[in-house]
């Protein structure tokens, strides 16, 4: 059958490149390109007239909203809250410039479109495509002109020209890589220290004042920034990205971890409030399993066994903040954090 | 519904509600104190604790131990005062219906007046926060925007931006904040209900809590402003990519479909 | 352009124009070839101009928008009009969008028909992509297109997130804290990478200035360029259009451009406009003073990027914590992971092309879209890609399926591990068996004819139903497939009974080509003997 035909015609059709393949005839015949039947308003005035009205109306319409839209621009006060159901207490500027500009874009096109599908013609006709490969004398051609533009420019013959040109086109653009170089200060240490130090008070979050141990209940939520740290300060994003702290106390005898009980203060644990997987602060904290969830990719922490994970991409446990009380009876901190807050990365070690 | 909270909103709110706290408090005394008037408070009161240990020991004694010392089907409630009680009632969690992850909110099913009484039982057992009072909760006055950002630093990270409430570990939520009543809110920073950790006086002074409710009444009512139209939730990027496939391409592609399809022939074939 | 004729003139005002133009820009020749060009009607090929379109709505929006934006991070105290808002620090960025938000008259409804569009854009561009895919309308000559569009989706991918990152609001700051991470990921270089694009330390004072540059101007600016070389090619290749009667390889059966298509297509873009500005009238996008400003100690649940990042957003989520630490030296494959599965995803469909092309070793041009289901293994490997997808898209909204479903995130987050490897080969087999079932009731539509709902009770009791034959046309339009035969790997021996070296990759060659097309990968095409002899002889049906 068909594939008999084929095998037999594939010789010509390699050398051609073309059709190199195998495939089952069509069992049937095209029949070929259906006859045009005419639309009603092809044959009938009236509804031809009845579709230009219709186009006429859109166009019009188009028109009342797009002065709808001004008068709306115009009329309505920038900061007038109304109730529009079912959309709730909207602006009524934005709902009214909305709305009109909807519809007068919306009436232009549907008019056009009406327009085409009605009133144009709609005969169906076919183009004849072209293959896009060009002709073999076309290419025998364009192959004859690059080699003889090649050989005068002497590119193959002089290999000295050739080889210092690639080399300066090659070092060129060394000239922009080193204009990047000023984009950004060295990572150096920075990301292995913040802002505490010893000696400095846990001031919260909320109040802006110092924190004393009895402040914290057992179950309680307290965030912590360093003394000394005021969000008017120039660089407070940056430190506060490092710096903040989550305070919450545990009954001694429900921290399982030797060292975190030994860097707490009666309990009173600090850890970083940023997650250890890529930054989130994380903060979700479950007061009866001490469990504190990252809302950005879940990952779980333990707080009561040293802020292990205990779920999801989390690579490593949160960085304790050893704490202690000063001589006028406030939290203070013993210390830096002994490790890089945040997400690991290569230097991390 | 609806009417009953716009009106708390009124300036006039807070002394409608003074006026009627001090004839319920005036109906009580008539009821449960005939007798000398040094004596009627210490009356009302230990009437009150028997009343609601009678409350306790139907409805409560059989989770939390018949002296409320707990047991292991539910917390010790010695020292968790009025106020935890009052939220845990009052909002219907208790008594919960079914052990889970979480006890949801639900119709609560003891009238406020027995509510009274069981806090005042379990407040009796051991010292806690009590339930607050109008002045304590009431945000007329409280700085909005310094509730908000409280609410982005303490709240956020588990109820969402605006309080639409927000997943934990293992089945277990944040609740949506819409509409909840703003003794209710109070009493819940308080007391710290469920998994939900504490936020005391102590780190977090009563006029911040202030500030926070009235944040909340502000974007999180049914009157709140949503100015650019349908809210979708208030839930972000993941509602407003449904809407915007489901209604913005759907109608798009619903258009082309019109834009391509043949018109109507005069005659069918 | 007027087209009022003047009458001291031969020529009419218009044609003047035109000469001139003509004389210097040749329009009369490009005119010739292209005024009446014919475009085939279906609905599924105007998807990529619903891309078009909204692409130029976010550029007019766009412009707009830079005319009242500040891209600095300098803090400034807001005293908009605003209430939950006043007296908080904040950057210009921020403050900036508030102001377009709340008082600049109209501002807001730039803001969201620019967001609007923006996720109307990427979802138009994938389904646009899925739609080329499925018809196997990427085929010769038209690979290298399919390579632009991808590019576009990716480059939109990005200069939407960019532009998402720009107000500095809380949600938004925290995807760009997420990239930090995932760049510091990056073995050897990660923190170099991330201090050289933040200007050092997170977050620092330059990134929205920066992102502002890429977003404006360097991602859209080599985005138009490739649509245009994408439209060029369109036009240039002319449009595909499905199998029918008079419908060849070699044709394109359709309206004119002059006029048809001038109104159709150009009306599009006005209906394309209208519904976005209508969506962005009623339906708020991003409410930044809901959000809040960007504070790198804050977070609120339900953080999600757009929903073109969405799938990445899943990967990170579901992957394990893994993390390596050998010699002093970090390797965070928890982020790492995932960042290299990310253009693997979607590398995986912009190379299929090639990949088909190689199995079945066709070098012709196709002009014919398939149907779907004419192209099982292909159907199945795109339903398996989309599933891959859904399934990451879910991973992403973990938080959100666990509350409005009552559901574990936990059990959700493991669900999507296990989805992510045995849920496409699960939509593999099943897409084929269904592409096979339809080609099955298509042969037997051919040879028996429709269904006509008639039931016809035979002498003896019997009843059947009366099955109408379809005409020529209806016939033709079924059959007009292309079916390939398995590529056969030849005679492992040559004529002098010498063993041929036959390579590893032509063996594969030849086992995935009878995967596509052997026995049971294809339900052979009714041929015309057996139709003569079904219609023919009547005696059974």
């Amino acid at each position: 059958m068909s594939s008999q035909e084929n095998s037999e015609s594939l010789p010509e059709a390699q050398a051609t490149a073309h059709g190199a393949v195998e495939t089952a005839g069509d069992p049937f015949a095209d029949p070929g390109l259906p006859a045009h039947k005419p639309r009603i308003q092809d044959i009938d005035e009236r509804a031809a007239k009845r579709s230009e009205r219709a186009v006429a109306f859109l166009f019009f319409l188009s028109m009342v909203a797009t002065v709808g839209f001004i008068a709306s621009y115009v009329i309505f006060p920038v900061d007038k809250i109304v109730f529009i159901f079912p959309f709730g207490h909207v602006s009524v500027l934005n709902f009214a410039l909305g709305l009109t500009l909807g519809v007068a874009l919306f009436c232009i096109g549907a008019g056009a479109v009406h327009w085409a599908r009605t009133l144009m013609s709609d005969v169906e006709m076919p183009a004849e495509r072209h293959e896009i490969a060009a002709p073999p004398e076309v290419k025998a051609q364009v192959l004859a002109d690059f080699k003889q533009g090649a050989a005068e420019s002497g590119f193959g013959r002089r290999k000295l020209i050739r080889n210092t040109m690639f080399g300066a086109l090659a070092l060129v653009p060394l000239s922009g890589v080193m204009l990047l170089r000023d984009l950004g200060t060295l990572p150096e240490d920075k990301l292995r220290h913040t802002m505490w130090s010893k000696g400095k008070a846990l001031i919260n979050m909320n109040t802006n004042e110092p924190l004393r141990p009895e402040d914290l209940t057992v179950g309680s939520l307290t965030f912590a920034k360093p003394e000394g740290l005021e969000e008017t300060a120039e660089d407070f994003q940056t430190q506060i990205a490092k710096a903040a702290l989550m305070l919450v106390r545990i009954k001694p005898e429900d921290i399982k971890d030797k060292r975190e009980l030994e860097w707490s203060h009666q309990g009173i644990v600090a850890y970083s409030k940023i997650c250890t997987h890529v930054g989130c602060p994380i903060s979700l904290y479950e007061q009866q399993t001490h469990h504190v969830l990252c809302p950005c990719h879940q990952s779980t922490f333990d707080l009561s066994d040293g802020a292990r994970v205990i779920f999801g991409p989390a690579g490593h446990a949160l960085p304790q903040l050893r704490i202690g009380v000063n001589d006028e009876g406030y939290l203070e901190a013993l210390g830096d954090f002994e490790e890089p807050v945040g997400p690991a990365f290569w230097e991390r070690g | 519904m609806k009417k009953l909270s716009a009106r708390r909103r009124h300036p006039l709110a807070a002394v409608v509600v003074l006026l009627l706290a001090l004839a319920a408090t005036g109906g009580l005394y008539a009821a449960f104190a005939p007798a000398g008037k040094a004596q009627a408070d210490e009356t009302a009161q230990s009437l009150a604790i028997d009343e609601g240990k009678k409350l306790y020991s139907v409805g409560c004694a059989s989770c939390h131990g018949t002296g409320g010392q707990g047991t292991s089907d539910g917390p010790s409630l010695v020292g968790v005062g009025a106020a935890a009680v009052d939220f845990q009632v009052g909002t219907g969690r208790m008594p919960a219906q079914q052990p889970g992850a979480q006890v949801p909110k639900k119709k609560a099913i003891y009238s406020q007046a027995q509510i009274d009484q069981l806090a005042a039982y379990v407040a009796s057992l051991g010292a806690g926060p009590s339930v607050p009072t109008d002045s304590q909760y009431n945000p007329s006055g409280a700085d909005i925007a310094k509730g908000g950002e409280l609410f982005r630093t303490n709240c956020a990270q588990c109820h969402n931006f605006t309080g639409e409430g927000g997943a934990l570990t293992n089945g277990k939520f944040a609740p949506s904040l819409e509409d909840v009543d703003p003794k209710h809110i109070y009493e819940a920073m308080q007391t710290g209900p469920q998994n939900m950790p504490s936020f005391p006086d102590t780190t977090m002074p009563q006029k911040q809590k202030q500030d926070i409710i009235a944040y909340l009444h502000a974007v999180n009512s049914d009157k709140s402003a949503s100015p650019g139209g349908l809210k979708l939730g208030g839930l972000g990027p993941v509602s407003e990519g449904l809407f915007g496939w489901i209604f913005g391409l759907g109608a798009l592609i619903a258009v082309a479909i019109w834009v391509a399809a043949h018109t109507a022939k005069a005659k069918k074939s | 352009m007027s087209t009022t004729t003047d009458a001291r003139r031969e020529a009419p005002a218009g044609e003047r124009i035109a000469d001139w133009a003509d004389g210097r820009l040749g329009i009369y020749s490009l005119a010739k070839a292209n005024m009446r060009k014919i475009f085939p009607d279906h609905w599924s090929f105007m998807l990529g101009e619903i891309c078009m379109y909204s692409f130029i709505i976010i550029i007019l929006t766009g412009v707009y928008l830079t005319l009242f934006f500040h891209p600095s991070m300098n803090e400034v105290v807001y005293d908009g009009s605003y209430v939950p808002l006043q007296g908080m620090h904040m950057s210009e960025a921020f403050n900036s969008t508030m102001h377009i938000s709340f008082d600049v008259r109209g501002g807001l409804l730039i803001r969201q028909i620019h967001h609007w569009a923006a996720l109307i854009f990427l979802a138009g561009m994938f389904v646009h992509m899925m739609r080329v895919f499925f018809t196997g309308a990427f085929r010769k000559p038209r690979e290298v297109n399919w390579l632009f569009g991808f590019l576009l989706f990716v480059l939109g991918m990005f200069t939407g997130f960019t532009g998402y990152s720009l107000p500095d609001d809380l949600l938004s700051g925290t995807g760009v804290r997420f990239m930090e991470g995932a760049i510091m990921s990056v073995p050897i270089v990660g923190t170099y990478l991330s201090f050289f694009l933040f200007g050092g330390e997170f977050p620092g004072g330059d990134f929205v200035a920066r992102f502002y540059s890429v977003h404006i101007l360097l991602l859209p600016g080599i985005m138009l360029g490739l649509m245009v070389a994408h439209l060029i090619l369109v036009f240039y290749h002319k449009h595909t259009q499905f199998a029918g009667p008079g419908r060849t390889n070699k044709n394109v059966v359709g309206m004119p451009l002059l006029p048809v298509y001038m109104a159709k297509a150009g009306g599009f873009f006005f209906l394309v406009f209208g519904v976005i500005a209508v969506v962005a009238a009623i339906a708020s996008i991003n409410p930044i003073w809901a959000i809040g400003p960007y504070r790198p100690d804050q977070v609120s649940t339900g953080a999600q990027p757009d929903w073109y990042m969405g799938f990445s957003e899943g990967l990170i989520r579901v992957m394990p914590g893994w993390e390596i630490n050998l010699w002093g030296h970090t390797l965070v494959l928890g982020v790492f992971i995932p960042l290299v599965i990310f253009p693997l995803v979607l590398a995986t469909i912009a190379v299929y092309p090639f990949i088909e092309s190689w199995i079945t070793g066709d070098k012709r041009e196709h002009h014919i879209a398939d149907r779907p289901r004419n192209a099982p293994t292909r159907t199945a490997f795109g339903v398996a890609w989309i599933t891959w997808y859904m399934v990451l898209l879910i991973g992403g909204g973990n938080d959100l399926w666990a509350t409005h479903f009552h559901l574990s995130i936990n059990v959700i987050t493991w669900f999507v591990r296990i989805a992510f490897f045995v849920a496409p080969v699960l939509a593999f087999v099943a897409t084929k068996r269904i592409c096979l079932g339809l080609q099955r009731r298509d042969a037997a539509k051919v040879l028996h004819g429709r269904e006509s709902g008639i039931i016809k009770r035979l002498p003896h009791g019997e009843f059947v139903e009366i099955h109408e034959p379809l005409d020529a046309n209806a016939r033709y339009k079924l059959t007009a497939h292309e079916q390939y035969k398995p590529a056969e790997i030849g005679p492992t021996v040559d004529e002098n009974g010498v063993a041929r070296k036959i390579s590893r990759t032509q063996k594969l060659r030849a086992k995935l080509s009878k995967g596509y097309f052997g026995e049971g990968n294809q339900i052979p095409k009714p041929t015309a003997e057996e139709y003569e002899e079904i219609t023919s002889g009547h005696g059974h049906h």
